[in-house]
Protein backbone atom coordinates (compact mmCIF):
# COMPACT_ATOMS: atom_id res chain seq x y z
CA UNK A 1 0.00 0.00 0.00
CA UNK A 2 2.86 2.45 1.32
CA UNK A 3 4.76 2.01 -1.95
CA UNK A 4 1.97 2.12 -4.23
CA UNK A 5 1.27 5.70 -2.55
CA UNK A 6 5.23 6.37 -3.06
CA UNK A 7 4.59 5.43 -6.78
CA UNK A 8 1.91 7.68 -7.25
CA UNK A 9 4.03 10.48 -5.60
CA UNK A 10 6.99 10.07 -7.57
CA UNK A 11 4.87 9.67 -11.35
CA UNK A 12 3.07 12.76 -10.56
CA UNK A 13 5.81 14.81 -9.09
CA UNK A 14 7.42 13.89 -12.56
CA UNK A 15 4.38 14.93 -14.54
CA UNK A 16 4.06 18.07 -12.74
CA UNK A 17 7.54 19.07 -13.37
CA UNK A 18 6.86 18.61 -17.18
CA UNK A 19 3.57 20.86 -16.88
CA UNK A 20 5.69 23.38 -15.01
CA UNK A 21 8.60 23.79 -17.92
CA UNK A 22 5.80 23.53 -20.32
CA UNK A 23 3.31 26.21 -19.55
CA UNK A 24 3.30 29.54 -21.77
CA UNK A 25 1.88 31.20 -18.72
CA UNK A 26 4.50 32.12 -16.17
CA UNK A 27 1.74 32.27 -13.27
CA UNK A 28 0.39 28.69 -14.04
CA UNK A 29 4.02 27.19 -14.39
CA UNK A 30 4.43 29.30 -10.89
CA UNK A 31 1.75 27.50 -9.73
CA UNK A 32 2.96 24.09 -11.10
CA UNK A 33 5.93 24.57 -9.08
CA UNK A 34 3.78 25.10 -5.56
CA UNK A 35 2.13 21.56 -6.15
CA UNK A 36 5.69 20.48 -6.78
CA UNK A 37 6.82 21.69 -3.69
CA UNK A 38 3.69 20.19 -1.53
CA UNK A 39 4.50 16.78 -3.07
CA UNK A 40 7.86 17.19 -2.38
CA UNK A 41 7.03 17.99 1.77
CA UNK A 42 5.02 14.21 1.24
CA UNK A 43 8.04 12.78 0.36
CA UNK A 44 9.48 14.24 3.61
CA UNK A 45 7.02 12.29 5.58
CA UNK A 46 7.42 9.00 4.09
CA UNK A 47 11.14 9.38 5.54
CA UNK A 48 9.45 10.17 8.91
CA UNK A 49 10.79 13.47 8.33
CA UNK A 50 7.66 15.49 9.55
CA UNK A 51 9.59 18.77 10.86
CA UNK A 52 11.66 19.02 7.17
CA UNK A 53 8.22 18.75 5.49
CA UNK A 54 6.88 21.25 7.13
CA UNK A 55 9.60 23.42 6.61
CA UNK A 56 10.04 23.05 3.21
CA UNK A 57 6.18 23.83 3.03
CA UNK A 58 7.06 26.86 5.15
CA UNK A 59 10.32 28.10 3.17
CA UNK A 60 9.95 26.89 0.17
CA UNK A 61 5.98 27.31 -0.85
CA UNK A 62 5.39 29.68 1.51
CA UNK A 63 7.70 32.23 1.69
CA UNK A 64 10.15 31.90 -1.98
CA UNK A 65 7.22 31.29 -4.38
CA UNK A 66 5.27 33.92 -3.23
CA UNK A 67 8.52 36.46 -3.83
CA UNK A 68 8.71 34.45 -7.21
CA UNK A 69 5.02 35.14 -7.60
CA UNK A 70 5.56 38.62 -7.04
CA UNK A 71 8.09 39.25 -9.21
CA UNK A 72 5.72 37.65 -12.33
CA UNK A 73 3.43 39.77 -11.57
CA UNK A 74 5.56 43.03 -11.09
CA UNK A 75 7.25 42.40 -14.47
CA UNK A 76 3.49 41.67 -15.61
CA UNK A 77 4.66 39.11 -18.24
CA UNK A 78 1.57 37.58 -19.57
CA UNK A 79 3.36 35.32 -22.04
CA UNK A 80 6.67 34.25 -22.27
CA UNK A 81 8.81 35.30 -25.23
CA UNK A 82 9.11 33.06 -27.78
CA UNK A 83 12.32 33.43 -29.10
CA UNK A 84 15.50 31.10 -29.67
CA UNK A 85 16.87 29.68 -26.83
CA UNK A 86 20.36 28.16 -25.68
CA UNK A 87 18.88 24.64 -25.02
CA UNK A 88 17.69 24.50 -28.84
CA UNK A 89 21.49 24.45 -30.18
CA UNK A 90 22.80 20.88 -30.37
CA UNK A 91 25.60 22.60 -28.21
CA UNK A 92 23.18 23.76 -25.49
CA UNK A 93 21.68 20.19 -25.97
CA UNK A 94 24.70 18.13 -25.71
CA UNK A 95 25.99 20.18 -22.45
CA UNK A 96 22.41 19.58 -20.67
CA UNK A 97 22.41 15.56 -21.43
CA UNK A 98 25.68 15.21 -20.39
CA UNK A 99 25.23 17.56 -16.45
CA UNK A 100 22.36 15.68 -16.22
CA UNK A 101 23.77 12.36 -16.74
CA UNK A 102 26.75 13.51 -14.52
CA UNK A 103 24.30 14.46 -11.95
CA UNK A 104 22.56 11.33 -12.24
CA UNK A 105 25.39 9.19 -11.62
CA UNK A 106 26.47 10.55 -8.79
CA UNK A 107 23.28 10.52 -7.05
CA UNK A 108 23.29 6.98 -7.77
CA UNK A 109 26.39 6.23 -6.87
CA UNK A 110 26.29 8.04 -3.17
CA UNK A 111 22.92 6.05 -2.17
CA UNK A 112 23.12 5.24 1.71
CA UNK A 113 20.82 2.72 2.79
CA UNK A 114 20.91 3.31 6.68
CA UNK A 115 22.86 5.72 8.40
CA UNK A 116 25.51 4.87 10.67
CA UNK A 117 26.93 5.87 13.93
CA UNK A 118 24.44 7.17 17.20
CA UNK A 119 21.54 8.26 15.00
CA UNK A 120 19.76 5.08 14.66
CA UNK A 121 16.46 4.84 13.91
CA UNK A 122 15.67 3.90 17.41
CA UNK A 123 17.13 6.83 19.13
CA UNK A 124 14.98 8.58 16.51
CA UNK A 125 11.92 6.96 17.64
CA UNK A 126 12.43 7.71 21.07
CA UNK A 127 13.37 11.29 21.19
CA UNK A 128 10.97 12.09 17.80
CA UNK A 129 13.11 13.63 15.14
CA UNK A 130 12.41 17.46 15.33
CA UNK A 131 14.51 17.10 18.53
CA UNK A 132 16.75 14.51 17.05
CA UNK A 133 17.55 17.12 14.23
CA UNK A 134 17.45 20.09 16.66
CA UNK A 135 19.90 18.28 18.98
CA UNK A 136 22.77 17.00 16.43
CA UNK A 137 22.62 21.09 14.52
CA UNK A 138 23.53 22.93 17.75
CA UNK A 139 25.72 20.25 19.29
CA UNK A 140 27.64 18.94 16.38
CA UNK A 141 27.55 21.49 13.72
CA UNK A 142 27.38 24.78 15.71
CA UNK A 143 29.87 26.54 13.89
CA UNK A 144 27.86 25.87 10.39
CA UNK A 145 24.72 26.95 11.71
CA UNK A 146 26.12 30.05 13.27
CA UNK A 147 28.35 30.90 9.63
CA UNK A 148 24.68 30.42 7.92
CA UNK A 149 22.98 32.70 10.24
CA UNK A 150 25.32 35.44 9.74
CA UNK A 151 25.17 34.52 5.85
CA UNK A 152 21.51 35.11 5.54
CA UNK A 153 21.57 38.43 7.62
CA UNK A 154 24.19 40.26 5.89
CA UNK A 155 21.70 40.34 2.39
CA UNK A 156 18.79 41.57 5.09
CA UNK A 157 21.36 44.35 6.20
CA UNK A 158 22.02 45.01 2.13
CA UNK A 159 18.38 44.87 1.26
CA UNK A 160 17.83 47.60 4.42
CA UNK A 161 20.91 50.11 2.92
CA UNK A 162 19.72 49.89 -0.49
CA UNK A 163 16.10 50.59 0.82
CA UNK A 164 17.63 53.48 2.72
CA UNK A 165 19.34 55.00 -0.16
CA UNK A 166 16.26 54.95 -2.33
CA UNK A 167 14.63 56.98 0.04
CA UNK B 1 -12.37 -0.07 11.64
CA UNK B 2 -13.85 0.54 14.51
CA UNK B 3 -11.68 3.05 15.18
CA UNK B 4 -12.24 4.59 11.63
CA UNK B 5 -15.59 5.42 12.20
CA UNK B 6 -14.72 6.66 15.74
CA UNK B 7 -12.17 9.17 13.86
CA UNK B 8 -14.21 10.08 11.37
CA UNK B 9 -17.36 11.30 14.23
CA UNK B 10 -14.50 13.04 15.84
CA UNK B 11 -13.73 14.85 13.10
CA UNK B 12 -17.38 15.32 12.22
CA UNK B 13 -18.17 16.91 15.60
CA UNK B 14 -15.04 19.27 15.64
CA UNK B 15 -16.08 20.66 12.04
CA UNK B 16 -19.87 21.04 13.19
CA UNK B 17 -19.30 22.47 15.91
CA UNK B 18 -16.56 25.08 14.99
CA UNK B 19 -18.72 25.83 11.70
CA UNK B 20 -21.71 26.60 13.93
CA UNK B 21 -19.36 28.82 15.77
CA UNK B 22 -18.94 30.56 12.66
CA UNK B 23 -22.17 31.05 11.91
CA UNK B 24 -23.64 32.76 15.76
CA UNK B 25 -19.89 34.62 15.16
CA UNK B 26 -20.84 36.65 12.28
CA UNK B 27 -24.56 37.21 14.54
CA UNK B 28 -22.68 38.07 17.79
CA UNK B 29 -20.55 40.45 15.72
CA UNK B 30 -23.71 42.48 14.09
CA UNK B 31 -24.96 42.58 17.57
CA UNK B 32 -22.16 44.20 19.31
CA UNK B 33 -20.96 46.24 16.74
CA UNK B 34 -24.63 47.66 16.53
CA UNK B 35 -24.73 48.08 20.18
CA UNK B 36 -21.05 49.70 20.48
CA UNK B 37 -22.79 52.30 17.99
CA UNK B 38 -26.19 52.64 19.31
CA UNK B 39 -28.26 50.30 16.80
CA UNK B 40 -30.22 47.05 17.61
CA UNK B 41 -28.34 44.90 15.16
CA UNK B 42 -30.57 42.59 13.82
CA UNK B 43 -34.08 41.71 15.08
CA UNK B 44 -36.17 40.93 12.49
CA UNK B 45 -35.23 36.64 11.39
CA UNK B 46 -36.56 35.03 14.51
CA UNK B 47 -36.89 36.20 18.61
CA UNK B 48 -33.57 38.91 18.85
CA UNK B 49 -32.59 38.48 15.22
CA UNK B 50 -31.34 34.73 16.08
CA UNK B 51 -32.37 32.96 12.89
CA UNK B 52 -29.94 35.83 11.03
CA UNK B 53 -27.29 33.46 10.34
CA UNK B 54 -29.16 30.71 8.83
CA UNK B 55 -31.38 33.25 6.61
CA UNK B 56 -28.17 34.73 5.10
CA UNK B 57 -27.15 31.55 4.17
CA UNK B 58 -29.91 30.01 2.59
CA UNK B 59 -29.80 33.63 0.48
CA UNK B 60 -26.14 33.40 -0.54
CA UNK B 61 -26.66 29.98 -1.31
CA UNK B 62 -28.87 30.17 -3.71
CA UNK B 63 -27.87 32.83 -5.40
CA UNK B 64 -26.25 32.53 -9.00
CA UNK B 65 -22.77 32.07 -9.50
CA UNK B 66 -21.05 34.82 -11.66
CA UNK B 67 -17.83 34.18 -13.16
CA UNK B 68 -16.47 37.33 -15.32
CA UNK B 69 -16.04 36.68 -18.44
CA UNK B 70 -12.07 37.82 -18.62
CA UNK B 71 -11.42 35.35 -15.59
CA UNK B 72 -8.89 32.85 -15.16
CA UNK B 73 -11.81 30.24 -15.34
CA UNK B 74 -10.26 27.01 -13.19
CA UNK B 75 -8.23 29.40 -10.90
CA UNK B 76 -11.01 31.88 -10.41
CA UNK B 77 -13.15 28.47 -8.84
CA UNK B 78 -10.66 27.33 -7.12
CA UNK B 79 -9.24 29.94 -4.89
CA UNK B 80 -11.85 30.23 -2.70
CA UNK B 81 -11.48 26.12 -1.89
CA UNK B 82 -7.61 26.28 -1.14
CA UNK B 83 -8.01 29.54 1.16
CA UNK B 84 -10.91 27.30 3.01
CA UNK B 85 -9.35 24.38 3.13
CA UNK B 86 -5.89 25.03 4.08
CA UNK B 87 -7.73 27.57 6.86
CA UNK B 88 -9.74 24.39 7.94
CA UNK B 89 -6.60 21.59 7.61
CA UNK B 90 -5.75 23.76 10.66
CA UNK B 91 -8.46 22.60 13.75
CA UNK B 92 -6.95 19.09 13.01
CA UNK B 93 -3.48 19.71 15.27
CA UNK B 94 -5.86 21.34 18.14
CA UNK B 95 -6.04 19.82 21.42
CA UNK B 96 -10.23 20.96 22.39
CA UNK B 97 -8.98 19.20 25.89
CA UNK B 98 -6.38 17.13 27.97
CA UNK B 99 -7.62 13.94 25.60
CA UNK B 100 -9.79 15.34 22.65
CA UNK B 101 -7.16 15.97 20.14
CA UNK B 102 -7.79 15.06 16.18
CA UNK B 103 -4.46 14.30 15.61
CA UNK B 104 -1.80 14.76 17.69
CA UNK B 105 1.13 15.92 15.79
CA UNK B 106 4.47 16.42 17.04
CA UNK B 107 4.91 19.85 15.09
CA UNK B 108 1.47 20.89 15.67
CA UNK B 109 2.76 24.41 15.73
CA UNK B 110 4.83 24.52 12.82
CA UNK B 111 1.74 22.70 10.96
CA UNK B 112 -0.35 25.31 11.23
CA UNK B 113 2.47 28.35 10.21
CA UNK B 114 2.83 26.01 7.13
CA UNK B 115 -0.61 25.38 5.84
CA UNK B 116 -1.42 29.60 6.85
CA UNK B 117 1.43 30.16 4.15
CA UNK B 118 -0.10 28.25 1.87
CA UNK B 119 -3.59 29.70 2.06
CA UNK B 120 -2.19 32.87 1.54
CA UNK B 121 -2.07 31.04 -2.37
CA UNK B 122 -5.86 31.24 -2.29
CA UNK B 123 -6.05 35.20 -2.05
CA UNK B 124 -3.64 36.11 -4.63
CA UNK B 125 -5.00 33.77 -7.31
CA UNK B 126 -8.46 35.05 -6.35
CA UNK B 127 -7.33 38.75 -6.58
CA UNK B 128 -4.71 37.66 -10.22
CA UNK B 129 -7.70 35.43 -11.63
CA UNK B 130 -10.30 37.82 -11.37
CA UNK B 131 -8.67 40.36 -14.11
CA UNK B 132 -9.89 43.32 -12.26
CA UNK B 133 -7.23 46.10 -11.04
CA UNK B 134 -8.79 45.87 -7.89
CA UNK B 135 -8.95 42.48 -7.35
CA UNK B 136 -5.60 42.24 -8.07
CA UNK B 137 -4.46 45.40 -5.81
CA UNK B 138 -6.37 43.80 -3.13
CA UNK B 139 -4.46 40.35 -3.52
CA UNK B 140 -1.63 41.68 -3.75
CA UNK B 141 -1.79 44.31 -1.00
CA UNK B 142 -2.92 40.88 1.38
CA UNK B 143 -0.49 38.53 -0.09
CA UNK B 144 2.34 41.22 1.30
CA UNK B 145 0.44 41.95 4.61
CA UNK B 146 0.40 38.32 5.55
CA UNK B 147 4.01 37.76 4.43
CA UNK B 148 5.13 40.60 6.70
CA UNK B 149 3.14 39.74 9.65
CA UNK B 150 3.93 35.72 9.55
CA UNK B 151 7.24 36.86 10.62
CA UNK B 152 6.50 38.31 13.82
CA UNK B 153 3.71 35.69 14.53
CA UNK B 154 6.02 33.28 14.47
CA UNK B 155 8.95 35.46 16.50
CA UNK B 156 6.17 35.83 19.52
CA UNK B 157 5.45 32.05 19.10
CA UNK B 158 9.45 30.71 19.11
CA UNK B 159 9.53 32.50 22.59
CA UNK B 160 6.93 30.22 23.90
CA UNK B 161 8.50 26.86 21.86
CA UNK B 162 11.70 27.66 23.66
CA UNK B 163 10.20 28.06 26.86
CA UNK B 164 7.81 25.11 26.71
CA UNK B 165 10.94 23.05 25.04
CA UNK B 166 8.52 21.63 22.51
CA UNK B 167 5.96 22.04 19.14
CA UNK B 168 3.60 19.74 20.78
CA UNK B 169 0.68 21.89 20.94
CA UNK B 170 -0.52 19.56 23.88
CA UNK B 171 2.99 19.52 25.45
CA UNK B 172 3.15 23.69 25.41
CA UNK B 173 -0.09 23.68 27.57
CA UNK B 174 0.97 21.07 29.90
CA UNK B 175 4.23 23.36 30.11
CA UNK B 176 2.70 26.41 30.55
CA UNK B 177 0.59 24.86 33.50
CA UNK B 178 3.33 23.51 35.45
CA UNK B 179 4.99 27.63 35.45
CA UNK B 180 4.69 29.85 38.14
CA UNK B 181 2.12 31.68 36.53
CA UNK B 182 0.46 29.15 34.51
CA UNK B 183 0.51 31.29 31.39
CA UNK B 184 2.51 32.79 28.98
CA UNK B 185 0.84 36.47 28.51
CA UNK B 186 2.61 37.10 31.87
CA UNK B 187 6.39 36.41 31.87
CA UNK B 188 6.09 37.15 28.10
CA UNK B 189 3.96 40.14 27.85
CA UNK B 190 5.82 41.67 25.28
CA UNK B 191 5.54 38.37 22.58
CA UNK B 192 1.81 38.23 23.50
CA UNK B 193 1.56 41.64 22.49
CA UNK B 194 2.94 40.89 19.50
CA UNK B 195 1.11 37.80 18.85
CA UNK B 196 -2.21 40.05 19.22
CA UNK B 197 -1.56 42.53 16.49
CA UNK B 198 0.03 39.99 14.59
CA UNK B 199 -2.95 37.60 14.21
CA UNK B 200 -5.38 40.74 13.42
CA UNK B 201 -2.93 41.64 10.52
CA UNK B 202 -2.38 37.57 9.66
CA UNK B 203 -6.51 37.03 9.01
CA UNK B 204 -7.13 40.62 7.50
CA UNK B 205 -8.96 41.87 9.97
CA UNK B 206 -9.93 45.67 11.15
CA UNK B 207 -7.57 47.47 11.82
CA UNK B 208 -5.64 46.04 9.25
CA UNK B 209 -8.39 45.26 6.62
CA UNK B 210 -6.61 46.90 4.06
CA UNK B 211 -6.83 44.03 1.31
CA UNK B 212 -10.76 44.42 1.52
CA UNK B 213 -10.75 48.47 2.11
CA UNK B 214 -14.39 49.71 0.65
CA UNK B 215 -12.81 53.35 0.32
CA UNK B 216 -9.97 52.40 -1.98
CA UNK B 217 -10.41 49.06 -3.56
CA UNK B 218 -14.47 48.31 -3.48
CA UNK B 219 -13.50 45.10 -1.91
CA UNK B 220 -10.66 44.13 -2.85
CA UNK B 221 -9.48 40.60 -3.54
CA UNK B 222 -13.61 39.80 -3.08
CA UNK B 223 -14.62 41.80 -6.23
CA UNK B 224 -15.72 39.80 -8.73
CA UNK B 225 -16.74 36.90 -6.65
CA UNK B 226 -20.51 36.80 -6.03
CA UNK B 227 -22.67 34.00 -4.37
CA UNK B 228 -21.57 30.76 -2.31
CA UNK B 229 -17.60 31.58 -3.39
CA UNK B 230 -17.65 34.73 -1.79
CA UNK B 231 -19.85 32.83 1.21
CA UNK B 232 -16.27 30.83 1.12
CA UNK B 233 -13.94 33.18 1.69
CA UNK B 234 -16.02 34.32 4.54
CA UNK B 235 -16.49 31.19 6.21
CA UNK B 236 -12.27 30.77 5.74
CA UNK B 237 -11.80 34.25 7.65
CA UNK B 238 -14.30 33.26 10.41
CA UNK B 239 -12.54 30.10 10.81
CA UNK B 240 -9.35 31.80 10.85
CA UNK B 241 -9.94 34.05 13.35
CA UNK B 242 -10.99 31.03 15.36
CA UNK B 243 -7.78 29.48 14.80
CA UNK B 244 -5.82 32.54 16.05
CA UNK B 245 -7.98 32.55 19.12
CA UNK B 246 -7.27 28.63 19.89
CA UNK B 247 -3.47 29.20 19.19
CA UNK B 248 -3.64 32.28 21.71
CA UNK B 249 -5.56 30.34 24.04
CA UNK B 250 -3.35 27.79 24.23
CA UNK B 251 -0.12 29.05 23.17
CA UNK B 252 -0.47 32.45 26.06
CA UNK B 253 -3.12 31.79 28.01
CA UNK B 254 -2.88 27.91 29.44
CA UNK B 255 -5.20 26.44 26.98
CA UNK B 256 -7.92 24.12 28.62
CA UNK B 257 -6.09 24.63 32.50
CA UNK B 258 -6.24 26.87 34.52
CA UNK B 259 -3.46 28.46 36.85
CA UNK B 260 -2.34 25.98 39.80
CA UNK B 261 -2.68 29.59 41.98
CA UNK B 262 -6.37 29.93 41.26
CA UNK B 263 -6.33 26.05 41.88
CA UNK B 264 -5.01 26.92 45.18
CA UNK B 265 -7.24 29.27 46.59
CA UNK B 266 -10.65 27.79 44.65
CA UNK B 267 -9.98 24.55 44.79
CA UNK B 268 -13.67 23.50 43.31
CA UNK B 269 -12.67 25.37 39.85
CA UNK B 270 -10.63 21.94 38.71
CA UNK B 271 -13.77 19.90 38.74
CA UNK B 272 -14.99 22.23 35.50
CA UNK B 273 -14.09 20.62 32.22
CA UNK B 274 -11.20 21.67 30.38
CA UNK B 275 -13.23 22.53 27.44
CA UNK B 276 -15.06 25.11 29.31
CA UNK B 277 -12.06 27.36 30.29
CA UNK B 278 -10.50 26.86 26.58
CA UNK B 279 -13.95 27.90 25.52
CA UNK B 280 -14.22 30.69 27.56
CA UNK B 281 -10.88 32.08 26.65
CA UNK B 282 -11.53 31.40 22.81
CA UNK B 283 -14.74 33.46 23.23
CA UNK B 284 -12.68 36.14 24.91
CA UNK B 285 -10.40 36.72 22.42
CA UNK B 286 -13.19 36.67 19.43
CA UNK B 287 -14.64 39.27 21.23
CA UNK B 288 -11.41 41.37 20.95
CA UNK B 289 -11.69 41.01 17.56
CA UNK B 290 -14.71 42.05 17.39
CA UNK B 291 -14.78 45.03 19.64
CA UNK B 292 -10.96 46.50 17.99
CA UNK B 293 -13.07 46.18 14.53
CA UNK B 294 -15.85 48.54 15.93
CA UNK B 295 -13.77 50.50 17.75
CA UNK B 296 -10.56 51.37 15.68
CA UNK B 297 -10.23 53.55 12.36
CA UNK B 298 -8.76 51.29 9.71
CA UNK B 299 -4.75 52.04 9.27
CA UNK B 300 -2.83 53.10 6.15
CA UNK B 301 -1.18 50.49 4.00
CA UNK B 302 2.42 52.07 4.90
CA UNK B 303 1.73 52.56 8.41
CA UNK B 304 0.78 48.87 8.51
CA UNK B 305 3.86 47.29 6.76
CA UNK B 306 5.97 50.15 9.00
CA UNK B 307 4.50 48.72 12.51
CA UNK B 308 5.30 45.38 10.98
CA UNK B 309 8.78 45.24 10.23
CA UNK B 310 10.06 48.38 11.96
CA UNK B 311 7.97 47.63 15.66
CA UNK B 312 6.89 44.12 15.77
CA UNK B 313 9.28 41.99 14.31
CA UNK B 314 12.25 43.94 16.58
CA UNK B 315 9.43 43.13 19.61
CA UNK B 316 9.16 39.68 18.42
CA UNK B 317 13.16 39.61 18.74
CA UNK B 318 13.53 41.22 22.10
CA UNK B 319 11.21 38.96 23.31
CA UNK B 320 12.89 35.88 21.60
CA UNK B 321 16.53 37.16 23.41
CA UNK B 322 14.33 37.86 26.94
CA UNK B 323 12.91 34.01 26.88
CA UNK B 324 16.22 32.49 25.61
CA UNK B 325 18.45 33.98 29.07
CA UNK B 326 15.68 33.44 31.78
CA UNK B 327 15.74 29.85 29.89
CA UNK B 328 19.49 29.83 30.26
CA UNK B 329 19.73 31.58 33.77
CA UNK B 330 16.59 29.20 34.59
CA UNK B 331 14.69 32.00 36.20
Amino acid sequence: MIYLIFAYFCASMIGITLMALTRKNPVHSVLWLLLLFLHIAVLYLFLNAEFLAVVQVIVYAGAILVMFLFTVFLLGAKELPKGKRYTDLPEGKALIGLSLTGVFIGAFSSITTAWKGKYTIEYIEKIGNTKALGVMLFNEYPLAVFLLGIILLIPMIAVAVIAWRAK
Amino acid sequence: MIELIIIFIKTAVVFGVVLAHVAYTTYAERKIIGRAQARMGPMEVGPYGLLQPIADFIKIFFKEDIVPMNAEKVLFQIAPLIVLVFTMINLTVIPFDRNFILADLNIGLLFILASASVAVYGIILAGWSSNSRYSFLGGLRSASQVLSYEIALGLSLAGVVLSAGSLNLREIVIAQHNTVFGVYAIPQIIGFIVFVISAFAETNRAPFDLPEAETELVAGYLTEYSAFRYALFFLAEYVAMYIMAFLCALCFLGGWTIPKFIIDILPFLEKVPGILWFAIKVYAFIFLYIWVRATLPRYRFDQLLNIGWKVLIPAGIVNLLIVAFIKRLGL
